[in-house]
């Protein structure tokens, strides 16, 4: 079962570049696409998923030779709900106002298939080490991509950067938003279709810069 | 062979079922204080948006328990409000089973006429960016009960209009629209039989209650 483990630097690569979660392997983009409408709400999303990422990789791959084969998918999906439901009731007790603005979203990370794919595909392959790297790098690439799109989205859409800073950094944040140009831009890019626009732009954006080198 | 097998899969599988439970338990215990606090502090942001203006009592410190005006929900919490001696209205938390995907929980802020000040979501589980649609943060669906009464509209008339009645219904989210009128509905009609058991008692002392009403009023 065990592979030969690749080097933390591949690992690094993988995650936030060649294979990265949600440009390359486009999974989780449900999430990615709905919350995606301003760099704070990005960003708290995308810690929680790299929390989730990290932990259940971690565990999955202690546990990868004492699962047997066929029940090996049911125990992964406990693990990560586990570590969702953990990840969601700190969430609430501590960043109300955050766990307000996700909703839905929060829960949902147990069914994003980027962390059952690591799992997977990597944690329940390779020794303990190497599969918490992978679980940040791809957590960080991912989170990345949700902030990126996040601003891109809120700069397009309502002229600011970092609104609502202070749900998740608290009152110390208040005054971190930038409002570049006053009032409503381009009402689109904070609704549905804005979300599908800039991810294309982000995948073309990718594309090209790979096409490059 | 399979026999062994399956209870070998089987034993590991419950093993962490127990586990999994075990630690969401513990962090739930852990949490629940705070949670439950967090919840009542976004209550307590949204009472100045649904009392009558002008209250000088503490309606948070007032708060009294009543059965459930709402069918099917849990006792609701009514936060009276008075400028001295005189009873201004109340908001009334109430919470819906009706909802899509969930309980909803509501503020209904009423005044002693029996006219709806506003109303706003506590909490709900509805689809993100369709049944949201009844937060006043992602639209102004739910400030069409400001200033209504039971006769206005009249009492058959509330329900949504593609139901036969005066109030607009949410694109893709009818179930969760149709849940927050008729709890709306059902609160008035609570207050409506009974106005005097959502009054409570008015505050004892005139003098420190304008004070202290002040002092949290601007914090």
């Amino acid at each position: 079962m065990t592979t030969p483990a690749p080097q933390s630097r591949t690992i690094w690569r993988e995650g936030l570049w060649r294979n990265n979660a949600a440009l390359v392997q486009l999974l989780g983009l449900c999430p990615l696409l709905a919350v995606t409408s301003t760099a704070v709400a990005g960003l708290g999303l995308g810690i929680a998923t790299l929390l989730v990422l990290t932990a259940s990789s971690v565990v999955v791959s202690l546990i990868r030779n004492w699962v047997p084969q066929d029940v090996r998918i049911p125990v992964f999906i406990l693990v990560i709900a586990s570590f969702v439901t953990i990840v969601e009731l700190l969430v609430a007790a501590w960043l109300h106002d955050l766990y307000r603005t996700l909703g839905l979203f929060l829960p949902l990370i147990v069914t994003n298939c980027a962390i059952l794919g690591r799992a997977e595909a990597f944690a329940s392959r390779h020794p303990v080490g190497p599969a918490a790297i992978d679980g940040v790098a791809m957590g960080c690439g991912f989170a990345a991509v949700l902030v990126v799109l996040g601003a891109l989205r809120e700069l397009i859409g309502r002229g600011t950067l970092l609104a609502g800073a202070e749900q998740l950094f608290g009152p110390v944040a208040a005054g971190w938003t930038i409002e570049l140009v006053e009032g409503d831009l381009f009402l689109l890019a904070i609704l549905p279709p804005g979300a599908f626009i800039g991810l294309a732009l982000l995948l073309a954006l990718k594309n090209r810069l790979d096409d490059r080198s | 062979m399979a026999w062994p097998t399956a209870m070998r899969s089987g034993t590991v599988l419950a093993i962490f079922v127990g586990l999994g439970l075990t630690l969401v338990a513990g962090v739930y215990e852990l949490t629940r204080d705070r949670i439950l606090a967090a919840e009542q502090q976004v209550v307590l942001d949204r009472l100045e948006a649904v009392l009558p203006t002008g209250y000088d009592n503490e309606p948070a410190d007032a708060h009294f328990e009543r059965p459930s005006p709402i069918a099917g929900g849990p006792p609701a919490r009514v936060y009276p409000a008075y400028a001295g001696e005189r009873y201004l209205g109340a908001a009334i938390e109430a919470e819906t089973p009706e909802g899509y995907a969930g309980p909803i929980r509501l503020l209904v802020g009423i005044d002693a006429e029996q006219q709806v000040v506003a109303v706003r979501v506590i909490s709900h589980r509805e689809t993100p960016g369709l049944g949201d649609g009844i937060e006043a943060s992602r639209s102004d669906w739910i400030e069409a009960f400001a200033g209504r009464t039971l006769g206005d509209p009249e009492a058959a008339e509330w329900k949504l209009r593609g139901d036969g009645g005066a109030f607009d219904g949410i694109t893709g989210a009818t179930v969760s629209a149709r849940a927050v009128v008729a709890a709306v509905r059902q609160v008035l009609e609570a207050v409506a039989a009974d106005p005097e058991a959502f009054r409570g008692e008015p505050p004892e002392t005139a003098a420190g209650g304008e004070d202290n009403g002040e002092a949290s009023g601007e914090a």
